[in-house]
């Protein structure tokens, strides 16, 4: 019997994942944070991920229409509207909600050419817009459970205008005021655990941000106590979701090593520069979207010796 | 056949060549003043008599201008009817003034003006001069009010200072911020050149 001897250029070694799996498995590690937050603010969490995820899923459809493309085969939509809806407060109008999912998806993506084109991250886009678009009902926050209104603010707030110190265990377990799915340490670090054992995402950059913001706030709290300890700074705010579900997108960040242990750094500085002397509480969101700005300077700049080549 | 080509060069800077959404000229007060109609119409109005006034002047001393120095030529006969306008919105209209701020100033470097004299002014007559500049000032307007209606009835409600929409609309706040003329004239322009594609 005469053997069959197939020649193909390489890869030769084919991974059964693709984008549309990566996707799905950002969502469900995701899943730990989302219910976390349906426990701690009820009904008022289910309606804002089921409209976030309605309206992006829906925008995307319909751009992709009106330029005649096919639907895509990949749920990054659902991710776009659901990591949008964990970084909004709560207590924000659905209308609203559903004009930052359009947002996101038109303007942060799609303008762009579509998934893999766009500049920014797209949650954040629309989170960005919201933010200057209707910034009262952006910083109005609500308590869990009692789905109060409080009129003071989430735990960095309280810190930055009013001198008062959030107690660490319930910022690990999420029993605090803020973004729907960023009050939860302890459950986005669950999901995290799973998206870097199945090594969906890359360490280096969560690693970098993480480590500087604890460098950064040590210091600081060494030199003056009230800007708060590091550890609340690591479980305070959106950092966690940032640092392992929006600093790693593949789309956004650079693609070289260096770059990305630049981009974690650079993206942990400005966090605490803005969180300690900013006009804003909170820095991750703008500290992802200016790192995001800057990564296609850094791929340039940054390129890896080819194998057996010289350092263009 | 004169009045007819008076009526082309008048036409053409309404919308064909319109100066904002075609040539991309005069972005800075377009991106700047435009968070309002009024500011818009005001801007729009003394980009016109600049406009106008300039035109005339230079295309009546156009052989009396040396080639080498004409630019600078230009520019001081423009800066001359903007100091003209300058210091009328301030003795008249104050409150646009202070609105405007430092753009009515600016109207000099705007590049619809030194772009008009040098590629049409300079080298025309007077009453085809007259037509020219009124179209393109006439067009700057049209574009600067459409994008001020835009934000401000998305940024407070209301379409020269009249309340449009009701108090269950929130304003979004960012459409009369800088980033509101960015998206509002790159969806605007996104639109015309789907819809009215030029052949180039």
């Amino acid at each position: 019997m005469e053997k069959v001897l197939f020649l193909s250029p390489s890869p030769h070694i084919k991974d059964r994942m693709d984008v549309s799996r990566l996707m799905w498995d950002v969502i469900f590690s995701l899943l730990p944070a989302v219910g976390f937050s349906v426990y701690f603010f009820r009904f008022k969490a289910v309606g804002l991920y089921l409209t976030c995820i309605f309206f992006s899923v829906l925008s995307e459809c319909l751009f992709l229409k009106l330029r005649r493309r096919e639907f895509p085969k990949e749920p990054s939509a659902i991710l776009t509207g659901l990591l949008l809806a964990m970084v909004l407060p709560p207590s924000i109008p659905l209308w609203a909600a559903a004009l930052g999912a359009i947002f996101a998806i038109i303007f942060g993506k799609q303008i762009f050419g579509g998934l893999g084109y766009n500049i920014f991250n797209p949650a954040l886009m629309g989170r960005a817009f919201l933010m200057a678009t209707f910034p009262v009902l952006m910083t109005t926050w609500i308590n869990p459970f009692t789905l109060d209104v409080v009129t003071s603010a989430s735990p960095l707030g309280l810190l930055k205008f009013h001198h008062q110190l959030t107690p660490l265990w319930s910022l690990f377990w999420g029993n605090v005021a803020g973004s729907l799915g960023e009050t939860s340490a302890f459950a986005l670090l669950v999901g995290a655990v799973y998206l870097l054992v199945k090594r969906c995402i890359d360490w280096r950059i969560p690693l970098f941000y993480l480590l500087t913001v604890l460098v950064f706030s040590s210091v600081t709290f060494l030199l003056n106590p009230a800007y708060g300890s590091p550890l609340f700074h690591l479980l305070a705010g959106g950092l966690i979701l940032g640092a392992f579900f929006m600093a790693t997108d593949p789309v956004t960040t650079p693609i070289p090593k260096l770059g990305r242990i630049i981009f974690g750094t650079g993206a942990g500085v400005l966090v605490m520069v803005i969180r300690l002397w900013g006009g804003y509480p909170e820095g991750v969101m703008f500290s992802i979207i200016f790192m995001n700005a800057i990564t296609p300077v850094l791929n340039r700049y940054i390129k890896p010796k080819s194998f057996g080549g010289k350092r263009s | 056949m004169r009045s007819y080509r008076l009526y082309v060069e008048f036409v053409k800077g309404l919308w064909k060549q319109n100066p904002v959404f075609f040539q991309l000229l005069g972005m800075c007060p377009t991106l700047a003043v435009t968070n309002s109609a009024i500011n818009g119409l005001s801007m729009g109005f003394a980009v016109i008599f600049v406009l106008v006034c300039s035109g005339i002047v230079i295309s009546a001393f156009r052989k009396f201008i040396p080639s080498e120095v004409r630019i600078a030529t230009f520019t001081i006969i423009i800066a001359s009817f903007v100091t003209v306008i300058d210091l009328f919105f301030k003795a008249k209209f104050p409150g646009i003034s202070k609105a405007l701020g430092p753009y009515v100033p600016l109207i000099v470097v705007n590049c619809i003006i030194l772009g008009r004299q040098e590629a049409f002014t300079s080298k025309n007559p007077v009453l085809p001069s007259i037509a020219d500049t009124l179209g393109m000032g006439a067009g700057f307007t049209l574009a600067l009010v459409i994008l001020g209606s835009i934000r401000e009835l998305l940024g407070s409600g209301s379409v020269f200072g009249h309340q449009i929409l009701g108090s269950y609309f929130h304003p979004w706040v960012i459409m009369i911020l800088p980033p509101g003329a960015f998206l509002t004239l790159g969806v605007l322009i996104g639109f015309i050149n789907k819809f009215f594609p030029q052949r180039g």
